[in-house]
């Protein structure tokens, strides 16, 4: 009929509203950064304090676990707990040091692909399309050994692999909005390409951008838990998720918790980053262009 | 799409070829390191090592090693694997029909899950079961696919070992097969018990690859149906008394597979990706298993035909989806 | 008396809101004699589109019947069972849409739309069935039928599709015709032919029409009789020729007088007297401080 319900209901919606899933993201997002920052003081034990007479021990809850180790210990007798909690921090400045390199990196050129066309849409494009080529595994997998192991490779990984995302989507973005009436607008108000730019485009490609920075931060968390289970992460001293799963699936038998708990932790903080992309996207999002 | 674009996107594909050569060539070259390392026996002498080096030409400089590599690869050769001392194009087509049996099952299965799960997200809109799809799709998107690997082989390794959790075969079952597809063959030749060995092999890698397209597929595809039941042709064969069911069915369905083939194409090519850990991860024999291998041994002219190799595989697989996606919708065959 | 073909009486459609039910119908009081042409004048909002929707069981997701009936032939369509009402609807009632460039199915062909209708509606066979779909489509002057069959509908201009639509509303001998704005979306030239053919064919098959519109000037061309409806009402009912040489309401003497008509300059078109804006305003402002509540 004349007119479909979508329509009405969309209008039935007000404007800014607190998606749930904004709440439930964000804390569990608080909680990690908390914990990161918050490590030596919650931590029960010293991460890296081996106990041999200790060693393996089943959580606390279980047959032959000790209170003093909740969640028991691994084959050199190091806390699970502490090195879980440890492991946080690598995840979070993992997460927030390569999202937002990948993202400033990436959006710089998918705005500059998009706003001056011709050669340099030409250029980028390619580069997007030799990058999406690979295997993303693959890739930062020879990246990572190519530079060496240690904190820097993993983040240099991860902004060389993922800039083509965020390129992508801010390249289509700008291209869309170039066309708007807006735009020519602005143009003919006399601003400048750079004003029009920043005025006009930027804010509209925002929202999409923070949902994108938000999955990406939960991607960065997980290429640094395959970095870290091939072994081209941080030293074997420093504690991360990914190495800690590493372990775990040599002595699958022996201790499966070592396994378990260290996927927990990656599934939670990459749910959290991703319902709180998710949950952005839609308050944000005056149109819902879903 | 029409013959022109189809020309221009093959058009594109050598030098996106070239490009992921170039790029992989440098980076490789540019490790710290010996490739050759592996094969040094403790007594050589400088003389050997550079001998070593001269064999696998490695003492050029990097752009005539590259030209040289570039020559040969053009004709089909390229190389031999340091590390298995074997031709490396043989190695890869020796291992690649397992990896494209894996791929088959977990697309299949994905597709399936999807859709079923779409489909019922869509007709039970705002009631129960939608929740349960929007729940299982959310925590499908939150755990890729190696973590899945991984909860599987806990699962039914360790907490119920009811299935394999390493390998493509069990050695126990005759593994006389004339070509790489064991799969196809097995089922081609009616030896059912071998089929029934290699799918309890395939089942978990395969599902772990197939969650997190089977999560992007189902919220693509219910999105799109929820969109298309609302569209004035939807409603109007409804005024034409067709049930809901049937709306949904066969006006909805073909027009909302557009778009979500379209979404769900890329993460079909993180599929392939996503084979290199899971294969790890399940001893599995497929190239994905042998990249990991090559890339921390250092293998060189492996790595390079490997690589290339999943390019070929990726733009193959996006040129299909681009003629998939002109075949569902007649509006593009025009112009 | 004959019976009517379609009979609303005392209709009310509310939708669910935040606090109250909105109302979008206030008591809708209609008749349709058999193979009468019917006009149902409104502004956009009055609620024409709710009769058409109540008619076919379309209601948008919130809205309800609360109060009244719609009748087909004597027969609450309501209280009929499920799947009698889905044999009726397309056969014995139809539509024609608004919108003929979003009114076909994108991916499938002509012949296959059409055939699906007769296939499922006449438990024609395949064969059977194209060979007829290829005879409806020269009834509504398409020029050539073998051809546009295998069309898909982006292949089409905008009155060839109405067309084929108007062809697959008469498909089935309907006893009604509900024509929702059919020619609105489409360009002047083009609207005549449309409309002449809904004549043609609604002589032909002898199927009543409701037709639903803003403009006025249709209704004089096309209707025997019409219906005024503002803010969910009925306000003025009757015979077109009487309706317009003497309307007795307010509110459809300045329809008539805000018509644009070729005998009289633009600039002639009345403003309003301020008192029957004042009313008319009243009302609407309740009706409409109901439904921005309920859009809040």
């Amino acid at each position: 009929m004349a007119e479909t319900t979508a329509a009405a209901d969309a209008r039935r919606r007000p404007a800014i509203q607190l998606d749930p899933r904004v709440i439930a993201g964000g804390t569990i997002v608080a909680i990690l950064l908390l914990t990161a920052i918050a490590a030596p003081l919650i931590a029960p034990h010293n991460p890296l304090d081996q106990d041999l007479l200790s060693a393996q021990l089943p959580p606390s809850w279980s047959a032959g676990g000790d209170a003093a180790h909740f969640f028991g210990t691994d084959s050199l007798g190091r806390d699970t707990l502490s090195r879980l909690i440890y492991a946080s921090r690598i995840a979070v400045i993992v997460a927030l040091v390569a999202a937002t390199l990948a993202c400033a990196i990436g959006s710089l050129l998918g705005l500059a692909a998009g706003f001056f066309r011709g050669a340099v849409d030409q250029v980028v494009s390619r580069l997007i399309d030799i990058w999406m080529s690979f295997p993303p595994v693959l890739l930062s997998i020879v990246l990572a050994a190519a530079v060496g192991a240690g904190l820097s490779s993993v983040i240099l990984a991860i902004v060389v692999v993922d800039w083509t995302r965020f390129a992508r989507v801010v390249r289509a973005e700008t291209l869309l909005q170039r066309q708007l009436d807006y735009v020519a607008a602005a143009k003919v108000a006399g601003l400048t390409p750079m004003a029009v730019l920043f005025k006009e485009v930027v804010p509209n490609v925002l929202p999409p951008l923070v949902t994108l920075l938000s999955v990406e931060m939960g991607i960065a968390v997980l290429v640094e838990a395959i970095l870290s289970f091939v072994g081209l992460s941080v030293s074997t001293d420093t504690p991360t998720w990914g190495g800690m799963i590493a372990e775990g699936r040599q002595l699958i038998n022996q201790t499966p918790w070592l396994l378990a708990l260290p996927i927990g932790c990656i599934i939670v903080t990459v749910l959290g980053f991703n319902l709180l992309g998710d949950g952005l996207r839609t308050s944000l999002d005056p149109v819902q262009r879903r | 799409m029409g013959n022109g674009a189809v020309l221009r996107r093959l058009l594109l594909v050598p030098p996106t070829l070239f490009g992921v050569a170039v790029v992989v060539f440098v980076l490789l070259r540019v490790v710290p390191g010996d490739p050759v390392s592996m094969m040094i026996s403790p007594g050589a002498t400088p003389a050997d090592i550079a001998a070593l080096h001269a064999r696998y030409g490695l003492d050029l400089p990097i752009g005539e090693q590259f030209f040289v590599w570039l020559k040969a690869a053009v004709s089909g050769d390229f190389g031999i694997s340091i590390t298995r001392r074997q031709n490396v194009l043989g190695l890869i087509l020796g291992r690649l029909p397992a990896t494209l049996e894996l791929v088959l099952v977990a697309t299949v299965i994905a597709f399936a899950i999807g859709w079923g799960m779409a489909l019922l997200g869509a007709y039970f809109r705002r009631r129960s079961p939608e929740w349960v799809v929007d729940g299982f799709v959310a925590i499908s998107l939150a755990v890729p696919d190696f973590l899945w690997g991984l909860l599987f082989i806990l699962l039914f390794g360790v907490l119920w070992p009811v299935l394999p959790i390493s390998g493509r075969i069990d050695p126990r079952v005759g593994v006389d097969f004339h070509t790489g597809f064991f799969l196809l063959e097995s089922l081609l030749t009616g030896r059912w018990t071998v089929t029934g060995d290699l799918l309890r092999h395939l089942i978990l890698p395969a599902m772990a690859l197939a969650l997190p397209l089977s999560a992007i597929v189902t919220r693509v595809l219910k999105a799109s149906l929820g969109e298309a039941e609302l569209q004035d042709y939807a409603q109007v064969a409804r005024s034409r008394g067709f049930t809901r069911r049937r709306v949904l069915i066969r006006e909805a369905l073909p027009n909302a597979l557009i778009s979500t083939v379209t979404l769900a194409g890329v993460q079909l090519t993180f599929l392939i990706g996503g084979t290199v850990l899971v294969e790890r991860i399940f001893s599995y024999e497929g190239i994905g298993n042998m990249a990991v291998d090559a890339m921390i041994n250092r293998d060189l002219p492996l790595i390079q035909g490997l690589v290339l190799t999943f390019a070929i595989l990726f733009i193959i697989l996006n040129l299909l989806i681009d003629l998939f996606i002109s075949w569902l919708d007649p509006r593009l065959q025009h112009g | 008396m004959t019976v009517p073909v379609l009979e609303i009486a005392d209709l009310h459609v509310a939708l669910a809101g935040a606090s109250e039910p909105v109302p979008l119908l206030r008591g809708v009081n209609l008749k349709v004699a058999p193979s009468e042409v019917r006009g149902l004048v409104g502004e956009s909002g009055a609620g024409k589109s709710m009769i058409g929707r109540s008619i076919f069981g379309l209601l948008p997701s919130g809205a309800r019947i609360t109060r009244g009936r719609v009748t087909f032939e004597g027969v609450d369509l309501a209280g009929m069972p499920d799947a009698e009402r889905r044999d009726l609807l397309g056969a014995r009632i139809a539509l024609i849409p608004q919108d003929p460039m979003t009114s076909l199915n994108p991916v499938k062909r002509i012949g296959e739309q059409i055939g699906v209708l007769l296939r499922v509606k006449l438990r024609m066979a395949r064969d059977a069935a194209r060979a007829r779909a290829l005879d409806l489509l020269a009834e509504v002057a398409i020029r050539d039928p073998a051809r546009v069959i295998d069309l898909y509908p982006h292949e089409l201009s905008g009155g060839m599709r109405q067309r084929i639509l108007i062809a697959m509303a008469f498909a089935c001998t309907p006893r009604l015709v509900i024509a929702d704005e059919p020619t609105t979306a489409l360009d002047v030239t083009v609207q005549r032919q449309v409309l002449r053919l809904i004549h043609d064919l609604q002589h032909r098959h002898g199927a009543a029409v409701l037709f639903v519109t803003h403009n006025f000037g249709l209704v004089a061309k096309l209707c025997q009789s019409v219906t005024v409806l503002y803010a969910g009402r009925v306000v003025e009912d009757g015979d077109t020729v009487n309706v317009l040489a003497a309307p007795r309401e307010p509110y459809t003497q300045a329809l008539l007088a805000a018509t644009p008509r070729f005998d009289r300059p633009a600039d002639a078109l009345a403003l309003l007297d301020r008192a029957v804006t004042d009313t008319l305003l009243a009302d609407a402002r309740a009706y409409d401080a109901a439904h921005v509540e309920a859009y809040r």
